[in-house]
């Protein structure tokens, strides 16, 4: 009865933070004629309420896809069109053909951040609740801690109710798919899962862990019998769900390739903007955008990426487990953002999300990738006028897991999953007993460099010649910092296995 | 890191608990300011750039210094830090200016003097006996009497939203008590007295300290019954307490004194004519004896037992600040509300004096003073409310009647005090902040004395 209430309090807590950061400007408050994000979802409920369905995602006189063109799969569309109802309801000049752009007044804002509030009290935080609650194997009050952590997560309160998005829809249907195939509730997981997808394309970096896992689970069951009938089940959800989400734009040929079009702009481009990946930090040395042909950059990106992700992904087919399965999401979700194409900086919030799953296992490092994941989109942020909330938001979640978790007192290389990779390296190094404490130094000089690298942001001018100093400085610290999480994630699953059969040797 | 990690482990829990809190003051920056806000931005104005001789004369802003000497000498502090933020918030003459760095420095000022409540809570922790309860942080008297301080619900709204110095003053009394509780009552009287000349709203309480001291610091000793010991009276005590308070108010009153403004400064704290009612009703007993004569009225109206045009057209509703006369009950002055008041807090102060339970009888005394002041007082704001909240607190994890008591107190008080913040945006966070004190206060004190009735229980089967 008792977590009962704790938790409440905590949702309460949690809740009020989202509420009190929304209360700040959002991205492309007073910047005409192209505004923001902010903009860009009021433009959908315009588009989606006033025009048939068939206009949507195709250019015309009265849908200019140069401003603000939809550019996300149907259930977007719809959540738009269900805003847009509402919205009509209360003051339809919000969403009036043509003349409502650019509308921004405080009642208007007070309604989209809502919006935002109540997809994320139906979709996302029930998902964390659930999560943390069927935790085994910890302490009521480290469940409850847990949940308070994930909740406080900085990244996703920001891009959400700062920078406006909604990302804790398509975040919390990938959770309640995570939570499904976790606890084998498979085709209601894989249901969630492709509504997830069909949310935001985005999700697609999570595919293919949940592809491996069921694929995986489909093999122990033994491919003869039961397995087969899962795979078929899977299957025929999994296509259910598209159809019945593709469903007026499965009519005709031309209007699917249309919506396939906005959702993959292949014509965009390696990268767009500032981002910490790969191939924007790679190109600070060289301009390989310029140099290489556009088909040449693809296949490039395609390469790097299934490399870096295929062993953990095979581990995962062969040896499916919960835990592998976190892990591998966490790795997977990462690779594509270091080496895909077309990434933009908030698709950090995909890998943030595995990585708060796994904050109970390991959660000194996974502090640490949250602090940065947020720190990497601080160019974003600034941009918005978001810094005190992003400021006071980081310090309060630094303190929930500090102090909940107690981070600096396991940093040991049991508490860091490294044991079995030690042990295995030491093979050939006997002395190779210092990880913990390259570790703990590469932390301490990392979290430094974040806050000179925001102080100097805030207070200082960057020199004419170079515009883009800080931004750039921002992306070439934090995708280091990611490589060396690639690198640390994929030891751990790799490692996790032998560890394993080492174990049962021993029994 | 293993520094850091032992400044997080152990006994941190209180400095996360207080950093948090300020972490969500510091969210709430951008929310709604009252018109207190420019009733401080004007007290900056006036106390840095007048002298001394004019800060009550002042009146070109309709908010005039109606706080006693130290506060204003406090805005005189601050006002010296300002200037390194906004310098064009120290003119007089710029009404209503809130840039953003005038809002920046007047919020975190309230943020930061709250390090004083913050301290004060520490030390009424230190009051506090937490043995006998489980093993378990978050069941521990301490921890659960910090969070029922430190993130009041009331102090939150009224004074990071609405925009009051609540937090540091309440934090002086909170110390007062807490010293008078380690018996260093030269201490607690000192820090009462100051109280007294930063906000003199704390005279609702004075007679609580006033007895208390004389009763059981004055009189050294008892006889075995619990009755006065007229020959242990010690005129020792009696001179240094009415040497403390003497001191401090010559400090804060002299200058006054000096340039023959006291009848000026004592109308501006005293100021009669505001009314029996505040603009938004503090829900006391004038309020409902108000409605009475409103409900009254009416129906005289309408048994046409009354005169329609002897009714005067003004209000007591219309949020208007003025004296007003009740048309069918006796109007009310204010030595009728005194007299109503002195009649109140009474039986209390009778208990105080004839049967003394040391801090703890202290402690109730005070808060039936606080209690009655607001109930029976003139011109009564909701905001006073806290001032028998917060001590109330105190009580609240000693014994499972005081908490039901405390629960009652607190989640009508804080209901009460919603009509403060009435805008769309603020809404949530008022409704959720409110969810959040009143279901931790319930669940954490239900736990607690569940917790204790079982271990009395355990002790006594084990005899």
């Amino acid at each position: 009865m008792e977590k009962c209430y704790l938790m409440t309090a905590v949702v309460l807590l949690g809740l009020t933070v989202r509420w009190t950061v929304s209360l700040n400007s959002y991205s492309g408050a007073g910047k005409p004629p192209m505004f923001g994000d902010y903009e860009a979802q009021r433009h959908w409920q315009e588009i989606t309420i006033n025009l048939p369905i068939k206009q949507w995602y195709f250019n015309g006189s009265d849908n200019n896809l140069q401003y603000w063109g939809l550019d996300y799969p149907p259930l977007t569309a719809y959540h738009s069109l269900l805003c847009a109802y509402v919205a009509k309801f209360i003051n339809p000049d919000w969403i009036a053909l043509h003349t409502s752009r650019g509308y921004e007044s405080q009642a208007h804002k007070l309604f989209m951040r809502a919006t935002v509030l109540i997809a994320d009290l139906l979709i996302y935080i029930p998902a964390v609740v659930l999560y943390c609650s069927c935790l085994k194997e910890i302490s009521t009050k480290k469940k409850i801690a847990n949940a308070l952590c994930i909740l406080l997560y900085p990244g996703l309160i920001l891009i959400d109710y700062g920078h406006f998005q909604y990302n804790s829809v398509s975040l919390g249907f990938a959770l309640w798919g995570v939570l499904g195939v976790s606890y084998d509730w498979d085709l209601l997981g894989s249901l969630a899962f492709c509504l997830a997808i069909n949310y935001k394309q985005m999700e697609l970096y999570h595919s293919l862990p949940f592809f491996c896992f069921l694929l995986g689970k489909c093999f122990k069951k033994g491919l003869k019998g039961k397995g087969l009938v899962l795979l078929i089940k899977l299957a025929c959800t999994v296509v259910a769900s598209f159809i019945l989400c593709w469903l007026p734009f499965f009519t005709e040929r031309e209007q699917t390739l249309q919506v396939l079009r906005r959702l993959f702009p292949v014509d965009r481009g390696l990268f767009e903007d500032k981002v910490a990946n790969i191939w924007c930090t790679f190109s600070v040395f060289l301009k390989i955008r310029d140099i290489l042909p556009h088909h040449i950059q693809i296949m490039i990106s395609f390469c790097f990426t299934f490399l870096s992700l295929l062993p953990a992904c095979i581990k995962l087919t062969l040896h499916p487990s919960p835990k592998g399965f976190k892990f591998t999401l966490v790795s997977c979700a990462l690779s594509f953002f270091l080496f895909s194409f077309q990434v933009h900086e908030k698709s950090i919030l995909l890998v943030s999300l595995p990585v708060c799953l796994v904050l109970r296992e390991i959660p000194f490092m996974s502090t640490w990738f949250l602090l940065v994941s947020t720190f990497s989109m601080l160019p974003l942020l600034l941009k918005d006028e978001l810094l005190m909330p992003s400021v006071v938001t980081v310090m309060a979640f630094f303190i929930a897991c500090a102090t909940s978790f107690s981070i600096f007192e396991k940093t040991s290389e049991e508490d860091l999953q490294l044991k079995s990779f030690s042990i295995s390296v030491r093979k050939y190094f006997p002395c190779f007993t210092f990880l913990p404490r390259i570790i703990q130094h590469l932390f301490l000089i990392s979290v430094i460099t974040m806050v000179l690298l925001t102080l100097m942001a805030v207070t200082l001018d960057p020199p004419q010649k170079l515009p883009d100093l800080f931004s750039v400085l921002v992306c070439f610290v934090s995708c280091l910092n990611f490589l060396f999480f690639l690198v640390y994630f994929n030891i751990i699953i790799m490692w996790d296995s032998k560890n394993g059969r080492n174990q049962k040797k021993i029994n | 890191m293993a520094a850091l990690g032992a400044a997080t482990g152990g006994g941190s829990w209180f400095s996360a608990l207080a950093l948090g809190v300020t972490l969500l003051k510091c969210l709430l920056i951008p929310t709604y300011r009252s018109t207190d806000f420019e009733v401080h931005r004007n007290w900056l104005a006036i106390t840095h750039s007048l002298p001394i001789s004019q800060w009550y004369y002042e009146a070109t802003s309709e908010w005039t210094l109606d706080y006693p000497p130290f506060f204003a000498w406090f805005e005189y502090a601050l006002s010296h830090v300002a200037r390194y933020f906004d310098q064009e918030m120290l003119n007089v003459r710029n009404l209503n200016y809130s840039s953003s760095r005038t809002l920046l420095f007047q919020r975190f000022s309230v943020i930061f003097t709250d390090t004083l409540f913050v301290y004060a809570v520490h030390e009424c922790c230190k009051c506090i006996d937490g043995k006998k309860a489980g093993k378990e942080l978050t069941e521990k008297p301490k921890f659960i009497l910090s969070v029922l301080l430190l993130w009041n619900f009331g102090l939150l709204i009224v004074d990071h939203i609405h925009f009051q110095y609540n937090g540091f003053l309440s934090g002086l009394m909170l110390l007062s008590i807490a010293r008078l509780f380690q018996k260093r009552h030269m201490e607690g009287a000192f820090l009462f007295a100051v109280l007294l000349h930063f906000k003199h709203i704390y005279l609702y309480v004075a007679p609580a300290y006033g007895v208390y001291l004389l009763r059981s610091y004055c009189f050294t000793a008892n006889k075995p019954d619990g009755s006065i010991r007229w020959n242990s009276f010690s005129f020792l005590r009696l001179i240094s307490l009415g040497l403390i308070v003497f001191l401090v108010s010559a400090l804060s009153l002299g200058p006054f004194l000096a340039l023959n403004q006291l009848p000026q400064v004592f109308s501006r704290l005293f100021p009669f004519k505001r009314g029996l009612c505040h603009a938004y009703w503090a829900p006391n007993f004038w309020a409902l004896y108000s409605a009475l004569d409103k409900v009254l009225s009416i129906i005289g109206l309408e048994l046409k037992l009354l005169d329609p045009s002897k009714i005067p057209r003004a209000s007591m509703t219309s949020g208007l600040v003025q004296q007003f006369q009740h048309t069918v009950l006796p109007s009310v002055t204010p030595l009728a509300t005194l007299i109503c008041t002195l009649i109140a807090i009474l039986p209390s102060i009778f208990c105080l004096w004839f049967k003394p339970q040391g801090p703890r009888g202290f402690l109730r005394c005070l808060i039936l003073c606080a209690l009655s002041s607001f109930m029976f007082g003139w011109h009564v704001h909701e905001k006073a409310i806290l001032l028998a909240v917060l001590p109330m607190s105190l009580l609240s994890v000693g014994k499972a009647g005081d908490a039901s008591i405390f629960l009652i107190l607190t989640t009508t008080g804080h209901y009460s005090l919603f009509p403060l913040l009435f805008t769309a945006p603020e809404l949530p966070i008022k409704i959720l902040l409110m969810l959040l004190f009143t279901i931790y206060s319930i669940s954490s004190l239900k736990t607690l004395f569940r917790l204790l009735s079982f271990f009395l229980q355990k002790r006594k089967t084990s005899f």
